[in-house]
């Protein structure tokens, strides 16, 4: 038996599409005696005869498909995709606000759920009385609340305000207290989703702060989240959700790496500029290898050699080149144009020409896209092309830091202790 | 640190419900409060609007039913004390039923975000509901005081017939909350049933006077041998309760929080997808 606090077994949920929904999907007596009636008589009086209704097209969807895996106690899970990807799902069924279609859930402790900031609050009720009604709902009992009142209080900020209807308050405020109130349960299991999307910088630095030392208790969190930055921080382990299944699990670093790559590859190969119909553009691009041949890769630190392929149909004079180099968050890393480096612009004639750059890279190991454009003597964009594929860099340095300390930069740096 | 395990599984019953409603006992009493407090709040009158309203209800009815309709009833009781102990548990059963009925789609928010027995829900409502009614009680006994009408040892069975008006408040109210989140039409039939049942259940007039060929069909609404009751044991028993009425009332009862509780746990788990 191992020491999981949570363990899901096969976990899958399926849910029903009606195609036929009329005005509102509110299910009446009257449509389903209508329908009901309908399918029966259709089915006696049948073309074919075989007494079967006509199919309604009622389709199954499969939110979430075969999800196993197994959290430890103390550890932060964060559950990573893209929308749609079943992360809300999945928090629901371990809420046990919704039940699995298959599979199995084992919990081992306390869980209490932030699905949703501010569930349970009463437009009318003062901040006071939301305070005890919402941390009621969340499963504080009512000496408990009384305890925590004014750290709660304190947390949110919002004590001058504390006896006006919540209705009247700031969406800042009210953000502040609904958090403020959830933020001092003290379930063994705290299971979190996107309540960081709203909220000043201040205020999510101040929710973070408190998930951390909620980890830092021994507790056991699962986060789901769109902020890359966040995730990062917070948690220790990953899992990443395509279209209801699970696509990688592990350490977070590796998940989300591997999260940003999937939407950058989505995202690339994708043409931001393309005048004159294409007929001068990027063809490709690759990085010397030597013996090894081209590649896509190089080595964090050391002197590559990059080679981008032009064709063009017709001929360009005065043309340069730009070469810019992002992170997968989208951060502007790197950027150059040939026009800065050589002694005259180069000028495309037909066919194919190849530009050479040589450069090092001082990043960390990772993937990042490339962006390559073609300007004409005017400096008016050709071509702006989105590079496929994805660059890697590999890491070389010994470094005594952990992965998660590695900064986005990776140059030597020395020191010295004088006497 | 309990190391209870929680298995969820698929068309599993819950085994851990009634040790979960244990714990979450205080969300009937915040639910029930939220749904009070928030009908004063922003009003002049505040609470005062809880005494004045079935007051003013109480004045009305005993005014068309005694006066205007003059429908026969014991001798020795003041005809509007009748009427009222018969409105009584009449607007505690009605409002239940109205309130309970959308009270899962009112909350649908908690529903499909939080945790915690849906069976709560209903429950508070009915709550609310009971509030509402000791408060009338209270009138009622003030209005006895002014008709110096002093009731007797029938007083005793008074506790009895507020549970069994509890009990089929909560059954029905079981059934049609679970039945409005699916079928909306609830929201419009309530309504209706609600003044249907107003002229049809006992309430402006004694149930003595239906001919006893139709009483025992007539007792299985259960409202009928509760309002009886409360007659029998406000008013010195001088109304009379006929016992298989009674009976009829208390079977009744039974099978509607027995089927109630069970359509609710039934469907309880597809609240969350469904609403």
């Amino acid at each position: 038996m191992s020491d999981a606090i949570i363990s899901v077994e096969q976990l899958g949920k399926k849910y029903r599409i009606d195609h036929l929904a009329k005005r509102g999907s509110y299910k009446t007596l009257r449509e389903t005696i209508t329908y009901q009636t309908r399918d029966l008589l259709t089915g006696w009086f049948s073309r074919n005869g075989n007494g079967r209704a006509p199919k309604r097209g009622r389709e199954e969807f499969w939110a979430l498909r075969d999800v196993s895996f197994e959290v430890r106690q103390g550890e932060v899970l964060g559950i990573i995709g893209r929308n749609g990807a079943g992360k809300s799902t999945l928090l629901k069924i371990l809420s046990r606000i919704t039940e699995p279609t298959e599979g199995r859930v084992r919990i081992r402790g306390r869980v209490a759920s932030l699905l949703e900031v501010g569930t349970g609050f009463h437009p009318e009720l003062t901040g006071r009385e939301n305070i005890f009604l919402n941390g009621a709902i969340l499963g504080m009992g009512r000496e408990e609340i009384r305890k925590k009142f004014d750290e709660i209080v304190d947390f949110a900020g919002t004590e001058k305000f504390l006896d006006t209807p919540v209705k009247r308050y700031s969406s800042g405020m009210y953000v502040r207290l609904a958090f403020a109130v959830a933020a001092h349960l003290e379930p063994e299991i705290l299971i979190v989703d996107e309540v960081l999307a709203v909220g000043d910088a201040e205020f999510q630095k101040k929710c973070l702060g408190k998930m951390q030392d909620v980890s830092k208790g021994g507790r056991t969190v699962i986060f789901v989240s769109h902020q890359i930055a966040a995730v990062q921080r917070l948690c220790s382990q990953g899992i990443l959700l395509r279209a209801g299944e699970i696509e990688v699990s592990g350490g977070i670093n590796e998940v989300l790496d591997h999260y940003l790559s999937d939407s950058a590859a989505d995202a690339s190969g994708h043409r931001q500029v393309r005048l004159l119909d294409g007929e001068c553009r990027v063809a490709g691009w690759s990085i010397d290898g030597g013996d090894a041949g081209p590649s896509h890769s190089c080595i964090s630190r050391q002197l590559c050699t990059f080679r981008v392929e032009i064709e063009s149909k017709r001929r360009i004079p005065g043309a340069s080149l730009g070469f810019v180099i992002r992170n997968l968050a989208g951060d502007l890393l790197l950027s150059a144009n040939s026009k800065d480096n050589l002694k005259r612009p180069f000028d495309i004639d037909l066919g194919k020409r190849e530009v050479v750059v040589t450069v090092r890279l001082p990043l960390k190991m990772g993937h990042y896209q490339l962006e390559l454009a073609i300007a004409d003597e005017q400096f008016k964009i050709i071509d702006h092309w989105v590079a496929q594929p994805l660059l890697s860099v590999l890491s070389c340095t010994e470094s005594s830091l952990p992965a998660e300390w590695h900064g986005l930069i990776n140059e030597p740096i020395y020191f010295e202790v004088p006497r | 640190m309990a190391t209870t395990e929680l298995l969820i599984e698929p068309g599993r019953a819950e085994r851990n419900y009634w040790t979960d409603i244990w714990r979450y006992r205080e969300l009937f009493y915040f639910l029930a409060w939220r749904d009070i407090l928030v009908r004063y709040k922003q009003t002049v009158m505040g609470v005062a609007w809880s005494v004045v309203r079935p007051l003013l209800t109480m004045i009305v009815f005993t005014i068309i039913f005694s006066r205007i309709a003059k429908l026969p009833s014991a001798a020795a009781v003041p005809y509007a004390l009748l009427v009222m102990a018969g409105m009584l548990p009449w607007n505690f059963f009605s409002n239940s039923m109205s309130e309970s009925s959308s009270s899962l789609t009112t909350n649908s928010s908690l529903i499909s975000k939080i945790y915690f027995p849906r069976l709560i829900i209903p429950a508070a409502s009915v709550i609310t509901s009971f509030v509402d009614f000791a408060i009338t009680l209270v009138l009622m006994s003030l209005m006895m005081i002014f008709y110096r009408f002093a009731p007797d040892w029938h007083l005793l069975a008074l506790p009895f017939f507020i549970a069994l008006a509890f009990a089929s408040s909560f059954g029905v109210g079981l059934w049609l909350s679970a039945l409005n989140v699916e079928y909306r039409d609830f929201r419009y039939i309530i309504p209706f049933v609600v003044q249907f049942g107003l002229y049809v259940s006992p309430v402006g007039f004694s149930s003595s006077v239906i001919p006893a060929r139709w009483r025992l069909l007539y007792a299985l609404n259960p409202v009928v041998g509760i309002i009886d009751g409360f007659r029998w044991s406000l008013l010195r028993g001088q109304s009379a309760i006929w016992p298989p009425s009674l009976l009829l009332c208390v079977g009744t009862t039974i099978a509607i929080c027995a089927s109630g509780l069970w359509y609710f746990r039934k469907t309880e788990r597809t609240f969350a997808d469904v609403i």
